[in-house]
């Protein structure tokens, strides 16, 4: 492998070396995942191996069991609507944001995705205090609003930067053609960064998605989502059905991280195509 | 104070009659629309500028890029707004096109006010240097696009985009994506969408710049042609004087936020005003002096070592005054044709160079090098060979005394 161009000819040492580390830190991140999944296809009822024989009743008891089927329909709610909310307030922030000066920009952009870096205790109890006056906590839209929080930053991050290389004589070129701001934008500029809206709005979902915090402070008894309800399961039944939820979970996850960055590509490559 | 030459009426675009007639199908189209057009009155009234820029000013907190300009552009008029990068010329047309505001003045459309009317009312074509092509959308969509902002007919639609595409030679490729194409088919895109919706005035700006040199000059001759076959009145800007020179019945010459000179391109390159026209228009040779007398029309003027040209006095104007005189190469003859000229010199060849259809000679004259002559290519004409002394002359008509500078 000669493809380096560095001046000195790298010793083969060091590359395997580097391969070694690379493959060492994949284990230490993927080992405990790796190590608990098979025991969701356990025909026992112990988290133990070895397993007395393989079966799929644990993902029977998940789809049947309606505490699991209530906590996945929570889930699913609470994030599209977080996911929906945060898409149609992230980019129209990133859309005004793009008229302002570097300045300004800067600032705004700083309070737009301070809930990105706030630890997530202290924004779960202001939420708690704030949708409590408000008379929604404890409620799915509470939930949603709190959710809301937390995923507009990333709609507002990717939506930004597809802004940024977003050529703005196209809006002056829809406009001297006769079409009005409201349909320069849709036809021109939605388009143009509708991947980036799309990846901005999954993250916001799986944001929401794997939430445990702020749903342990705002949820009421009917109310809890697939990761709380994972916790209680864990605290309370300890049996295979939690890893089987887990797995489920997982899948959700990779599933939508796949999209976004198959969206992210083809992004790039449209842009290089222009 | 410059002087400005009266206006002329280029003889170069068909007035308005018959097959012009039916290109402004769209114009009434557009006043279904409900926008107000106010028509240029017919018969007795006297007609008002199509396009009227009213004390215009424009500046950038303390910068003025624009000074109190005024410009009348006819009907069916190709004008250049010509000028160095900074000159004010592309602002102008932002202005006119609605994507600046103004600082003072007016602009009048059609007699109407447009100075605060939002872009997309103004019912301008626009074609930009980078052809801002909608890269999502095919050629065809890209072409449809102000034709469905209009609310037209999805049948006429297909109709016009197919008529707009045979019109730039492009028939068959409507399927195609802008970034498929070649960067001369997208600009003849551009320029097809910028016209599909058949608006009376077509705003260009430097629309060949990114294009190679023989591209361009094509270009150039496609753009002039479509102009003059649609009757449509054009704004254009460059910084380029060939394309200038070559496309626009008037050419206004802009420098520092002021039109410096503004008229046809024979007279603008024939018949500087000032030695920023000479200096910027073509290229021209230029000798500074002292004004010793004028006479008329004409000027004798100083050179230095009991040396005087005569010359055309056209930005002199008393005894005394520092002086920049100005003479195209072209003008300039050699040999015994220079021994009758009114100004006769003696000068030193230093290079003679071969461009195929004309020579071109560098001397050193009274002292000073770089005095450039073109001579065309025909039969038994030499230059001599560096070193020779030679006579060079040129007639007091064909030497400007400008201001100095």
């Amino acid at each position: 492998m000669s493809g380096s161009s560095t001046h000195k000819p790298r010793p083969d040492i060091w590359r395997t070396l580097a391969s070694v580390v690379t493959v060492l830190v994949f284990l230490f991140l993927l080992v405990p995942i790796a190590a608990v999944l098979p025991l969701s296809f356990s025909s026992g009822s112990f988290l133990s191996y070895p397993m007395p024989g393989l079966s799929l009743r644990w993902y029977e008891e998940l789809l049947t069991n309606y505490k699991w089927l209530l906590a996945l329909k929570n889930s699913a709610v609470v994030g599209v609507g977080a996911a929906a909310l945060s898409t149609v307030l992230g980019l129209s922030a990133a859309i005004a944001m793009n008229g302002l000066g570097p300045r300004a920009r800067a600032i705004v952009n700083g309070f737009l995705i301070a809930p990105m870096v706030m630890p997530v205790i202290i924004m779960a109890v202001g939420l708690y205090l704030f949708l409590s006056d408000l008379g929604l906590a404890g409620t799915i839209t509470g939930m949603i609003l709190a959710h809301t929080v937390i995923g507009t930053p990333y709609v507002v991050i990717s939506a930004t930067a597809a802004l940024q290389n977003f050529d703005m004589q196209l809006i002056r070129a829809a406009k001297s053609l006769g079409a009005s701001p409201w349909m320069a934008y849709r036809r021109v500029m939605l388009p143009a960064i509708r991947p980036a809206i799309v990846a901005g709005s999954l993250f916001a979902f799986v944001a929401s998605f794997d939430e445990v915090v702020i749903v342990l402070f705002l949820a009421g008894p009917g109310q809890v989502t697939l990761p709380v309800r994972l916790f209680e399961g864990i605290r309370d039944e300890l049996t295979p059905v939690v890893i089987a939820a887990a797995a489920v979970m997982i899948s959700i996850s990779v599933g939508l991280m796949t999209v976004i960055e198959i969206l992210r590509r083809k992004s790039v490559a449209r842009r290089g195509m222009a | 104070m410059i002087p400005m030459p009266r206006h002329e009426q280029s003889g170069l675009l068909p007035n308005g009659a018959g097959k012009g007639a039916a290109n402004w199908r769209g114009l009434s189209d557009f006043e279904k629309g409900g926008v107000r057009v106010v028509h240029a009155r017919g018969g007795a009234v006297p007609q008002t500028s199509f396009v009227e820029f009213a004390g215009v000013q424009k500046s950038y907190g303390s910068v003025n890029v624009v000074r109190d300009l005024n410009l009348d552009i006819e009907r069916g008029e190709f004008i250049t707004l010509l000028g160095p990068s900074g000159s004010g010329k592309t602002t102008c047309l932002m202005m006119l096109a609605g994507f600046e505001n103004l600082s003072a003045g007016d602009i009048l459309l059609d007699g109407a006010s447009i100075g605060s009317m939002p872009p997309q009312r103004r019912n301008i074509g626009m074609v930009f240097q980078s052809y801002a092509l909608f890269p999502h959308m095919t050629i065809a969509e890209n072409i449809a696009f102000p034709l469905q902002a209009r609310r037209i007919a999805k049948s006429e639609t297909a109709e016009r985009v197919a008529k707009a595409l045979a019109m730039i030679r492009l028939d068959g490729l409507g399927g195609r994506l802008p970034g498929q194409l070649s960067g001369g088919q997208q600009q003849r895109v551009a320029l097809a969408r910028a016209l599909v919706f058949e608006p009376s005035l077509v705003l260009m700006d430097e629309p060949l710049g990114a294009l190679d040199k023989q591209l361009r000059e094509e270009m150039q001759y496609e753009i002039m042609h479509i102009q003059q076959r649609l009757g449509v009145t054009v704004v254009y800007v460059t910084h380029d004087q060939t394309e200038a020179l070559t496309m626009s019945s008037r050419v206004a010459v802009f420098n520092r936020g002021k039109i410096e000179q503004l008229g046809p391109p024979k007279q603008i390159y024939e018949e500087p005003v000032n030695s920023f026209v000479a200096r910027f228009i073509g290229e021209n040779n230029r000798l500074n002096g002292t004004v010793r007398t004028i006479d008329g029309d004409d000027c004798t003027i100083d050179v230095g070592g009991d040396r005087s040209i005569r010359a055309a006095a056209i930005n002199v104007s008393a005894a005394g005054e520092r002086t920049t005189l100005s003479i195209r190469p072209e003008r300039v003859v050699i040999g015994a044709a220079a021994t009758s000229a009114e100004n006769c010199f003696e000068a030193t060849v230093d290079e003679v160079v071969f461009h195929g259809d004309h020579l071109r000679m560098s001397a050193t004259l009274c002292g000073q090098p770089g005095f450039i002559v073109k001579i065309p290519n025909s039969a038994g004409v030499g230059m001599g060979s560096p070193g020779d002394r030679i006579k060079i002359g040129w007639a007091a008509r064909d030497c400007r005394a400008l201001d100095h500078g």
